[in-house]
């Protein structure tokens, strides 16, 4: 609690004039932060009646609104709106006050036309219009006159008659399909109403013959594997997700259709592995932290963190390992790194984080090395908390100076800020770092005898 | 529009009228029932319904209960039901054997200058699946717009809806035998513009209050939920957002970094406003508390909800990496750094950071771009897939589709999609004809249209944002909004002469129409009211920034949209949804 405030304190006060950023170290935020202590110092003035807050605030109505209202029947009040008129009082008297009838947008006028315009009748009403052939006087023109209609540039009267889809569900009722689309195939517009219109309706077997017709071999798969997300059961999704491998997907997508299948497929076998490990209660790591969720249909990313959090030492033999997945996937070395830092953090294995970031050359010799940087390497181990000693080992490998001093700083790596200022020859900060550090620590012990230091030539 | 001279924009006309309409509408379709009845409201149309009546209204009219589409009636209900619902075909199968009215609802005033038409799948229904339905709608809103507000002086537009639309306008006004000839209009001029024109904007991270305020809580129909992490209690807020907000209304349009200053200037008089309380008799005291005191704690209440969600903004945003997000969408504006920007996003899709943000800064990279090298193209997409899930690769086909997210190919330059495109139309082979169509739609031609018109202001020294020079500052002085650009620059010439290069780029469907019968009066003020619609979804930051243009230009600008969006909303819309 009292490092929560500290923290905090210092973000508030650590504070230098620069221009605005959306940085935690803002001279802004300080701003914010008394313009609401101010605020809030008036409180108690305010507070003597909070009861009246929406009625005093804002000109919206909470109580007597709709969506309130809406909530409360779900919620199984059965009391219709009789039962709550003291409530609603406030709101009618609104109404009071507005023209009824007499207003002079007369309603007559309003509704003159709303037979003709009508436009939303139920569906069987559409079809069962004697003046449906009406709706579609284009298509029976001679062929010769299409030529408008064709493109994609829609006459008004096809606009207001498409936006009612009347026209193509009497076709597609009436006529032959091969017919239909036929006609359909120079209508582009059309087309595009009664492709949508078929994926809102769900009618996919139509909707497939169409796009088949049309030669459109991509749509047809892509629209097929669309179709696994209503799948809710594992095994048939593998199954269908199986038989979507052959359809006509480009190559770079049919290589992902399969890996979609080969991660489900692992998923399955991980899951049965994982939840009997998990209930038996053996595992000390299933114990310590029990699984959130299911790692069925999550995405492989989030499945190799699964892996590295429970699985990490794992054969490469065993399709639950990160190494397994990693060949598999074919997961690029950063992305690995990334995933199995952040896993091996949240554990707080800082032996592991320390092994993944070290390479061996070939003359035997180690050296840490991060392909994602170790500023972010450095971020990841501080969101789980890392204590200093761990932090401050990547702080000092971090390249450009600014970043590193800026994170040393922020995490209180003293020893790097030290080492960093001396070898800037930066007496000046040096020195006033005096201040940042405990008194009679080592690290001011430090300092000292860097200042004392006779051979270091300061550049001030 | 004359721009000699600053003048103090016009007033906005009252809009009102527009809700009023809709509730007597509604009130008279609900008296075509008599007795009791219950009433089912389709989920997005509750809270449009919310603006416009309330319960008591509804009881008043026999009423009995409410219900949301999907629940079914307790039993022993009444036994009439009223469905409000959109038309929709899954609904509408749903709700089964009816007989069925037109509740002419299309525009709803969220502000003193904003109508909304709360049709947020326009976007998807017409840009991606190609289906107009929703044009005939557009077309009627102008007309009802017309005949309170107009007639209109000058239609201009640009884009393929934008026409059809206006196209159907013109039918229906000469369907009709409604005489607004001769009436004093109170718009002047009407600008329509399609999304697609301008995507760009729209997938910036946004910067000013209103922008932010949307981007972080989602501001809908007009009002927003501040959680308990803005009203430092255990409760939420619902806050109706606009210009009665006293101190909203002066914010909304800030760039962020002016806003605690602001906030911070309100506190202090507010505290001083308080504390003369102590030097006064009781008479004085009366008098405060009986004048006074309600609006102060109005000021109160209003200002520490504000500081509340400015402080959640500032924690989500700092933990967001947002300034280094902020710094790579400015080096894709600009146009360099392309490779760094490039492994940025991809660092920010390997740390599984935000599906919907991943996606928008691809799409930000591609559009600038016209399209992303297909080495790249294929490796985003495939560690996309792998962080966020295989099924994506459907997301991935909408956005080529779109356009939104495309992959370059070799020597595809503009003018070889063209003469393919007038080859194809004769062609039979309708599949190939759309390919076509989509290659044209593909091309953004950001960088050269950003180039044409100034996009990117030439900085010297820092940009004032507290003192802004032109509507960049809507993007921390980083990039002019492309569509307010078009505005402004064919509004300032009264026409397109003089932009043709940018239309071309832009794939033409402009037009600029005068209705001779209305007399072109510079001296009136309703020349200077200009409605600009936006086909397609139109941000807060565009409003902001033409809110700005009008200040400068002594002129007025009324927003109707399709619906507000941002960039989430848009990913959202091409996103396949599960199940």
């Amino acid at each position: 609690m009292s490092r929560v405030r500290a923290d905090e304190e210092e973000y508030w006060h650590s504070s230098k004039f620069r221009a605005f950023t959306f940085d935690d170290e803002d001279d802004e935020l300080s701003q914010l932060k008394e313009s609401k202590r101010t605020v809030n110092s008036l409180r108690d003035i305010v507070d003597d009646d909070d009861d009246d807050l929406e009625r005093v605030s804002w000109s919206g109505e909470p109580v007597g609104s709709i969506s309130w209202s809406i909530k409360e029947t779900a919620s199984g009040s059965t009391s219709s709106l009789d039962g709550r008129d003291s409530s609603l009082q406030k709101g009618s008297s609104s109404y009071a006050a507005l023209p009824k009838q007499g207003s002079s947008y007369s309603l007559s006028s309003l509704f003159k036309g709303r037979n003709k315009l009508s436009s939303f009748q139920s569906l069987s009403d559409a079809l069962s219009d004697t003046g449906v052939k009406s709706y579609a006087p284009e298509l029976r023109r001679p062929r010769a006159e299409y030529k408008d209609y064709s493109s994609d540039w829609s006459p008004k009267d096809t606009v207001r008659r498409m936006q009612r889809g009347k026209v193509l569900i009497f076709l597609k009722r009436t006529l032959r399909r091969e017919i239909l689309f036929r006609e359909l195939e120079v209508r582009q517009v059309a087309l595009c109403h009664l492709i949508h219109f078929l994926r809102e309706m769900g009618e996919q077997k139509f909707l497939l013959d169409l796009l088949r017709f049309l030669d459109r071999t991509e749509e047809v798969a892509l629209s097929q594997y669309r179709e696994h997300l209503n799948i809710q059961d594992v095994e048939k999704r593998r199954e269908f997700l199986k038989g979507c491998i052959g359809l006509p997907f480009s190559a770079e997508d049919t290589s992902h259709i399969q890996d979609h299948y080969t991660l489900l497929e692992r998923q399955i076998i991980i899951e049965a592995n994982d939840r009997h490990l998990e209930m038996a209660g053996q595992s000390e790591l299933f114990r310590k932290y029990p699984r959130k969720a299911s790692i069925l249909n999550m995405p492989l990313v989030t499945t190799l963190f699964y892996s590295c959090f429970y699985h990490y030492t794992e054969a490469e033999g065993m399709f639950s390992s990160p190494t397994n997945l990693k060949k598999t996937f074919k997961i690029p070395d950063k992305q690995y790194v990334l995933t199995a830092l952040a896993a091996r953090a949240k554990l707080r294995a800082w032996g592991d984080v320390d092994a993944l970031l070290t390479t061996k050359n070939w003359l035997g010799y180690t050296k840490k090395k991060a392909p994602i940087g170790f500023h972010r390497v450095v971020e990841i181990l501080q969101r789980n908390n890392a204590p200093v000693q761990v932090l401050q080992e990547y702080v000092r490998l971090v390249e450009d100076v600014d970043t590193r001093l800026n994170l040393a700083t922020k995490y209180k790596c003293h020893d790097v800020v030290i080492e960093t200022y001396r070898d800037l020859k930066d007496r000046i900060q040096l020195t006033a770092y005096k201040d940042k550090v405990e008194r009679g620590s080592a690290e001011e012990e430090k300092i000292h005898s860097i200042l004392s230091n006779m051979q270091i030539r300061w550049k001030n | 529009m004359a721009f000699a001279g600053r003048r103090d924009a016009p007033e906005p006309p009252d809009f009102g009228i527009l809700k009023r309409l809709a509730r007597d509408q509604l009130v008279y379709l609900l008296e075509q029932l008599p007795g009791k009845k219950d009433l089912f409201i389709e989920a997005d149309l509750m809270s449009p319904l919310d603006r416009i009546a309330n319960v008591s209204i509804l009881k008043q009219h026999d009423v009995d209960k409410l219900y949301k589409v999907e629940t079914r009636p307790a039993p022993g209900a009444s036994d009439q039901f009223c469905f409000l619902v959109r038309p929709r075909v899954r609904t509408m199968r749903f709700i089964a054997d009816v007989t069925c009215d037109e509740w002419s609802f299309y525009l709803l005033p969220l502000d003193e200058d904003i109508i909304s038409m709360e049709l947020p799948e326009f976007f998807r229904d017409y840009f991606l699946e190609g289906d107009h339905r929703w044009i005939n709608p557009v077309a009627r809103a102008l007309q009802l717009l017309n005949s309170l507000y107009g007639p209109f002086g000058k239609t201009y537009g640009i884009g393929r809806c934008a026409k059809m639309s206006y196209e159907l306008w013109r039918d229906l006004e000469d369907e009709s035998e409604s005489e607004v000839q001769g009436r004093k209009p109170e718009i002047g001029h009407v600008f329509l513009m399609d999304r697609d024109m301008d995507y760009v904007t729209a997938l910036c991270s946004q910067v000013v209050y209103e922008g932010l305020v949307d981007d972080t809580f989602r501001i809908k129909c007009g009002s927003v939920d501040f959680g308990p992490d803005v009203t430092s209690s255990d409760k939420s807020i619902k806050v109706l957002l606009n210009s009665q907000d006293k101190v909203f209304s002066e914010i909304r349009n800030e760039h962020f970094s002016s806003v605690f200053g602001f906030l911070s200037q309100k506190s202090r008089n507010l505290q001083a406003q308080y504390d003369r309380r102590r030097g006064m008799d009781i008479k004085q005291m009366k008098d405060f508390v009986s004048q006074e005191l309600k609006g102060l704690k109005q000021e109160h209440r209003l200002l520490s909800l504000h500081i509340g969600a400015c402080e959640s903004i500032m924690k989500k945003k700092t933990k967001q990496d947002f300034q280094e997000t902020i710094k790579a969408e400015h080096s894709l504006l600009e146009g360099f750094d392309i490779r760094e920007s490039t492994s940025f996003i991809e660092e920010h899709i390997d740390r599984q950071v935000s599906p919907i943000e991943s996606l928008r800064l691809m799409c930000l990279l591609s559009i600038t771009e016209n399209g992303l090298v297909p080495k790249d193209y294929r490796s985003l997409k495939t560690q996309y897939l792998q962080s966020y899930g295989p099924e994506h690769l459907l997301t991935f086909h909408n956005l080529k589709r779109i356009g939104l997210l495309t992959e370059q190919s070799a020597g595809d330059t503009l003018t070889a999609v063209e003469s393919k495109v007038s080859k194809l139309v004769t062609d039979r082979a309708a599949g190939k004809i759309t390919d076509a169509f989509n290659s044209l739609a593909r091309k953004s031609n950001f960088r050269a249209i950003s180039k044409k018109l100034g996009l990117i202001p030439r900085l010297d020294g820092e940009y004032d944002l507290k003192m802004p020079r032109d509507m960049a500052y809507v993007f921390g002085g980083a990039y002019v909004p492309l569509s307010c650009k078009i505005i402004e620059q064919v509004l300032e010439r009264r026409g397109w002469q003089g932009l043709e290069e940018v239309v071309r780029l832009l794939n033409g469907n402009e037009f600029c129409v005068s209705d001779s019968a209305v007399e072109d009066n510079p001296a009136c003020e309703s020349q200077r009211v200009i409605l600009a619609v936006f086909l397609g979804g139109c941000t807060f930051s565009e409003i902001a920034a033409l809110r700005f243009l009008g200040k400068e230009r002594g002129c007025k600008f009324i927003f109707l949209t399709t619906a507000i969006t941002n960039s989430a909303r848009m990913m959202e819309a091409m996103i396949e949804a599960k199940g």
